[in-house]
């Protein structure tokens, strides 16, 4: 027996590990980890049941904005599904600008990632590197969309802008840089000591854990599972492209750098043949206002694995259910696997490592009443009241304070 | 009163902490640099310590007031005491006495004493893990560092930092025999004022701000001015001990030739804080122990040895 008692930290929900609210409860004992309570849901914004409210058109800008990082993956697997509802054949031009524009964002996002792990294990100055260079990408996205974050660039039945032939230039000579880059970064990864030290070994995910928990995308890849949706089941032109699943069989932290790293070099190579063979044709073919009825399932390879929308539609010109899944979702049960008997130091590093993007996850409130068995699920109405008596009752009236300061 | 100049004005406590701004600035403008950053302006480091006197001063509710707001001030005094036995660019310091180096030593060590017990009282869960590693981290680097110096002093045969310049500048090259020591004590030193890799005990992605965390507003000014103190009385004792070389050429020569020993081991420093990501505890342990360690026993050995042969 340890004479040493566990003590309760809190990782979370603010912490500077964490870049978005998430708690993680970690009971100590010393320096090592004896259990992890994860909790997320801090971030819930209705963005499902917004949905029913608008449009097919106005849910595309409202479901872009699910992720501030990979927005163009809501944006296009939502497309994806309304396109198949309402049997549209998107022209081959559109889905190689989609790939486009998707490819870049998993360079941009998996170079954010490098940049944060390597901050999360005290590497400063790798972080910087690594978000100068994210700033070439951001700098492309922002010349062929207009935007650096929420790039717009899908609509229903195609995308919104065409590329030039200088832009093509340009994200070529950006191309050269990168793969340079990247290949520092490999560099860097696999043989600076302090960098193994702190990767090597932790975070351990055997791949029957990845598989029975469901790990999805670069943490699934890197316990040894080659599942990668843009080989499995090909969107846009996927099928067309030479590229290969990257997998590494450590099963730890140090595989998932590197099978990300790994990842950056095959979508440079990507963007490279998509240029080379971008099929000429329009940009967008008309798509209806109201939708036929039926239900759709579309998935998509986001940086961080597969995404997943779901949508069903009442044949009105609004959904009648849009169901998400992020991808962080599928991944954040293995985290607690990972922490088992590591240390408080590990944790951060750890958690970076599945690439968690905690807002994306958060869409349902689950009501658990205390002592009860069944689960009770509020309806919008009471969850509502439910809201307004919470505020009343602790002095806070929301119908004055909106007719004070919302006046018309 | 030229004691009491000496010891308030030049080269004590005023002189001190204006060169530790500078020091900072440099630090940070060098890591900025490095990291192909642009860097903080020169005032920055001022800037902020003046900024931070002007904060709120916030305890938690269970904090032991007196403990925690005094722990910082002791802290500076032991370090700023410190400075007063080490000989600058001259073989005398300020005040000595046979065996003034051990107090030195142990003066550099009380702040981590100091900070640890402000941390404890000011029962914060992340300042006290950050104060318990920090007492930790204390024997990994203490060990090779006192092992170190005293390879250095066991060549001199003397326990008194004056004799101890006085010995290698009446032997010039016999300081190069401690080169594995001075190695040994800059790691030691990196692993003392907590910088990367040894910046464990305020891992910031883990622990928030170590054992600082609950320290805020003038209280913080004075942690932060007494790491940069630190800093540079640390690279000071270094300097005497390691780089004995150059003294006594007068006030303004010496003077360039100490500034320039102490920025060239505060330059290591930077660079190392630069290129490694942080250690785990048990990492930093198993290094300072197993290959720190060794080295300054190897160092200590060598020295018995070569004073053997050149005194038989």
């Amino acid at each position: 027996m340890s004479p040493l008692k566990d003590v309760d930290i809190a990782v979370g929900p603010q912490h500077p590990a964490l870049k978005e609210p998430a708690s993680f409860l970690v009971s100590l004992r010393g320096e090592t980890i004896t259990s992890v309570n994860v909790k997320v849901g801090y971030n819930h914004r209705g963005i499902e049941k917004a949905t029913e409210d608008r449009t097919y058109l106005q849910n595309l800008y409202l479901l872009e904005r699910i992720c501030g990082i990979c927005s163009h993956t809501h944006a296009t697997c939502y497309v994806q599904a309304v396109e198949e509802l309402a049997a549209l054949e998107v022209p081959r031009r559109a889905q190689y600008i989609r790939m486009l524009v998707g490819e870049l964002e998993r360079l941009h996002s998996h170079l954010l990632w490098f940049g944060v792990a390597a901050h999360e294990i005290g590497f400063d100055t790798l972080f910087m590197y690594s978000w100068r260079d994210r700033e070439l990408v951001m700098d492309l996205l922002a010349n062929i969309t207009g935007n650096r974050v929420n790039y717009s660039v899908n609509t229903i039945g195609g995308v919104r802008r065409d590329i030039s032939a200088e832009q093509a230039a340009d994200i070529l000579k950006a191309m050269d840089t990168l793969e340079e880059r990247i290949k520092y970064y490999i560099n860097v990864a696999t043989e600076e000591t302090t960098l193994i030290n702190r990767l090597s070994g932790v975070g351990v995910l055997s791949r029957e854990d990845a598989a029975s928990l469901g790990a999805v995308g670069p943490t699934a890849r890197a316990s040894g599972i080659p599942r990668d949706v843009r080989k499995d089941d090909p969107y846009c032109a996927y099928a067309e492209l030479d590229f290969k699943v990257c997998v590494s069989d450590t099963c730890d932290v140090f595989g998932r750098t590197v099978v990300r790293l790994r990842e950056l070099q095959e979508s440079c190579s990507m963007i490279r043949q998509m240029l080379a063979a971008l099929p000429e044709g329009p940009l967008t073919v008309k798509a209806p206002r109201k939708v036929p009825a039926g239900e759709a399932f579309s998935r998509y390879e986001a940086p961080r694995g597969e995404d997943v929308h779901y949508v069903r539609s009442n044949g009105t010109e609004k959904p009648d259910r849009v169901k998400v899944r992020a991808p962080t979702l599928a991944n954040i049960q293995a985290v607690s696997k990972m922490l088992e008997d590591r240390f408080l130091a590990d944790l951060p590093i750890v958690i970076a490592a599945i690439d968690p993007c905690f807002s994306c996850t958060d869409r349902m409130v689950e009501v658990r009443r205390r002592g009860a068995r069944s689960r009770e699920l509020m309806s919008w109405e009471e969850l509502r009241r439910h809201g307004i008596e919470w505020y009343r009752a602790r002095g806070v009236d929301m119908g004055t304070l909106s007719r004070k300061y919302i006046t018309r | 009163m030229s004691e009491i100049f000496k010891i308030m004005v030049f080269p004590g406590f005023l002189f001190l902490v204006l060169t530790s701004f500078l020091v900072e600035y440099l630090d940070r403008k060098l890591h900025a640099r490095f990291q192909n950053r642009v860097g903080p302006p020169w005032y920055q480091p001022v800037a902020d310590f003046i900024k931070l006197l002007g904060k709120e001063i916030i305890f938690t509710k269970t904090a032991d007031k007196i403990v925690v707001s005094t722990m910082p001030v002791f802290a500076l005094a032991a370090t700023v005491t410190a400075y007063l036995y080490i000989p600058l660019w001259r073989h005398e310091a300020i005040f000595s006495f046979d065996g003034d180096m051990i107090v030195v030593l142990y003066l550099l060590t009380l702040p981590t004493f100091a900070f640890f017990l402000g941390a404890w009282y000011s029962q914060s869960i992340y300042a006290m893990f950050g104060a318990v590693r920090s007492l930790t981290q204390l024997f990994a680097y203490e060990v090779p560092l006192l092992l170190s110096v005293l390879a250095s002093a066991l060549l001199a045969n003397t326990w008194s930092m004056d004799d101890l310049t006085r010995f290698y500048s009446e032997h010039p090259g016999y300081w190069l025999f401690n080169l594995v020591g001075f190695v040994t004590a800059v790691i030691a030193l990196i692993g003392k004022l907590e910088k990367v890799p040894f910046d464990i005990p305020e891992a910031e992605t883990e622990i928030v701000a170590g054992w600082f965390t609950e320290y805020g507003g003038v209280f913080f000014a004075f942690i932060r001015l007494t790491l940069n103190v630190e800093m540079i009385v640390g690279a000071s004792l270094l300097a005497a001990v390691f780089l004995p070389f150059g003294l006594g050429f007068g006030p303004a020569l010496g003077f360039l030739i100490y500034a320039g020993k102490v920025l060239f081991i505060i330059l290591i420093i930077t660079l190392t804080r630069t290129v490694l990501a942080r250690l785990r505890i048990d990492q930093m342990m198993e290094f300072c122990w197993k290959y720190v360690s060794s080295a300054a026993f190897l160092q200590i050995l060598a020295t018995l040895t070569i004073k053997g042969v050149l005194n038989p």
